[in-house]
């Protein structure tokens, strides 16, 4: 064997070579991180520790009283569980189905980028513009001539939560298109084309081979929708949410089935994190009550995220799995 | 062999066009009953665009504008009342990559049963018979409910032949079936194409010049978008009339 073409090591392996532009980056990324995670546990750590010992089942389930600055926070807990799934119930339907027309149908035509990019900037519209939009659009024009024709009084053309439900579902219908329409782009060409060369229709390939592969990413939007939609309090202000109202909003469908009423006010717990300190005629003394209010919203927002994100895993599972 | 029969494919001087650009010009091929023809050409010459324009599969995610025609048993594929989904179970395709759906193997195979709202025993068996001509069944009959997604890529074509089996096409259209398969699992199937013959007639896209040479009867070749030389394999590969052919067979290009 000709050794001469290898002499021996040149290099010792072993030895850190040195980089110190690459050591300098990843220090930065870990400080970023690390900062995160500091103001992260910080304010959560904070609204914990303040809130937590005025947390309590009297608390849960008691309604305000002496000015609110005692009392408990049902009805507010209520309210915001009652107009968040409503909220999700009519913007995850009309969100997919729109992506679905937007990805599978609608094509490349200058309407439908225009109508993308439409959507991709409601996104970053400024949340109080939605609860203007709401009170101008829902309540007073929609509401109001809804009681015109029908001759209802004023049944539809006041705030209630059927209008704030509605503009709730406006600001976070884009969450959801945007979502979606990653979820579809992600399922491979080559499984629709695999499906159409066995003769399925575009529906069929929609319905049998796409959305199963999207459901996962579709529920991120929906845990999205939720996060955004449970906390805000601007869109609502205006189109149903009540500075106080001890009683639940509901009512009985036929005077027999108890349902949440679509034409009543009703109290949200960001909202009431937000009159209590300021509007209350005692914010200092409503302080423990904002900070058990945060933690229960908070609380209440990760809750039903859980359910979501447990949801896709199982999804994805599936797909994985091949069920 | 090919017989002076009606030919089960026939596609008459037929161009292709992307947008402006053209993939293929004037090309002329028929294709005789239970034949096994191999279509080969270097990359890019029009050969996957030839038989996707077969089935119309080229028309799912672009733009194409086609002259000529393609007939299928004398019929007209691009005639107005033709149903391309009726066109699409008539003529299967099997894809470069293998693309099971991540479904269950047992799902794959049933896919497109299902969509014609066959369900029960008839897919059960439909579906054993389908595995069983792909020579997969006694690979996977225990495990029928696993994912197609758990098969080596080799069983994920055959798979992927079984469920374009079930659908019972005349024609079956493989465009490199086995360019991302190693050489046993490409064996396999260059066996199971033998079988295949028998009940149908095949129109394989290959870049493999043995491979073209064992399976087929007949070779063509496409060179540039335009048809260079079709003839009985053997005397393509021992005495083309063209040039091009020879060179190409050589590997002295492409």
């Amino acid at each position: 064997m000709d050794r001469s073409l290898h002499a021996g090591p040149t290099h010792r392996l072993g030895r850190t070579v040195r980089d110190p532009w690459g050591a300098l980056f990843v220090g930065l990324c870990r400080g970023a991180t690390a900062a995160v995670a500091v103001v992260l546990l910080w304010v959560f750590g904070e609204i914990a520790r303040r809130g937590a010992p005025r947390v309590s089942w009297e608390f849960l389930t008691g309604t305000p009283t002496a000015g609110m600055t005692e009392g408990g926070i049902f009805p507010a807990v209520f309210g915001t569980l009652a107009v968040t799934s409503l909220m999700i119930l009519i913007a995850l339907p009309a969100g997919v189905f729109a992506a679905i027309y937007l990805v599978e149908y609608a094509g490349q035509g200058r309407m439908a980028r225009l109508i993308r990019a439409g959507v991709a900037n409601l996104a970053g519209v400024p949340s109080i513009v939605f609860g203007l939009f709401g009170v101008g659009f829902f309540v007073l024009f929609v509401g109001r001539n809804i009681d015109k024709v029908l001759g209802t009084g004023l049944l539809f053309g006041q705030p209630a939560i059927l209008w704030a439900t509605a503009t709730l579902s406006c600001l976070v219908l884009p969450v959801v298109i945007v979502a979606t329409e990653e979820a579809l782009r992600a399922v491979p060409q080559s499984h629709r084309e695999g499906a159409y060369a066995l003769g399925a229709t575009k529906w069929q390939v929609v319905s049998r081979v796409v959305l199963p592969q999207a459901r996962g990413g579709i529920l991120t939007g929906a845990i999205l929708a939720i996060s955004r939609g449970a906390g805000e309090t601007a869109p609502i202000l205006f189109t149903g949410c009540a500075y106080y109202l001890p009683r639940l909003p509901v009512t009985k469908l036929f005077g027999v089935i108890p349902m949440v009423n679509p034409f009543d006010q009703f109290m949200n717990l960001s909202y009431h994190i937000f009159i209590m300190a300021t509007q209350s005629t005692n914010t200092v003394a409503t302080q423990p009550i904002q900070y058990a209010t945060t933690l229960v919203l908070l609380g209440l927002t990760f809750a039903m995220n859980l359910a979501a994100i447990l949801l896709r895993s199982r999804f994805r599972r599936q797909v994985r799995q091949g069920r | 062999m090919p017989t002076a029969a009606t030919p089960v494919l026939e596609i008459r001087a037929l161009s292709f066009y992307y947008g402006k650009t053209r993939a293929i010009e004037d090309v002329s091929l028929q294709v005789a009953p239970h034949e096994v023809l191999a279509l080969i050409g270097p990359s890019g010459c029009g050969k996957s665009t030839l038989i996707k324009a077969v089935n119309r599969i080229c028309e799912v995610a672009t733009e194409v504008r086609i002259e000529g025609d393609v007939l299928l048993n004398g019929e007209s594929v691009y005639g107005k009342d033709v149903d391309v989904t009726a066109l699409r179970r008539r003529v299967g395709m099997v894809f470069q990559k293998p693309n099971p759906f991540p479904k269950s193997i047992y799902d794959n195979v049933a896919f497109g049963l299902r969509l014609l709202g066959l369900g029960g025993r008839e897919v059960n068996e439909r579906v054993e018979a389908s595995l069983r001509a792909a020579a997969l069944w006694d690979e996977v009959k225990d495990r029928l409910t696993h994912s197609a997604m758990s098969l080596s890529g080799g069983q994920q074509q055959r798979l992927c032949i079984a469920r374009a089996l079930a659908v019972e096409p005349e024609v079956i259209l493989m465009d490199e079936p086995c360019s991302a398969l190693d050489p046993i699992a490409t064996q396999k199937i260059e066996d199971l194409l033998e079988e295949l013959r028998r009940r149908l007639t095949v129109v394989i896209v290959t870049h493999n010049m043995q491979q073209a040479a064992r399976v087929s009867d007949r070779t063509a070749l496409m060179w540039l978008g335009r048809m260079v030389e079709v003839d009985q394999t053997k005397k393509m590969f021992t005495a083309p009339t063209q040039k091009i052919t020879e060179d190409y067979i050589n590997g002295r290009f492409g």
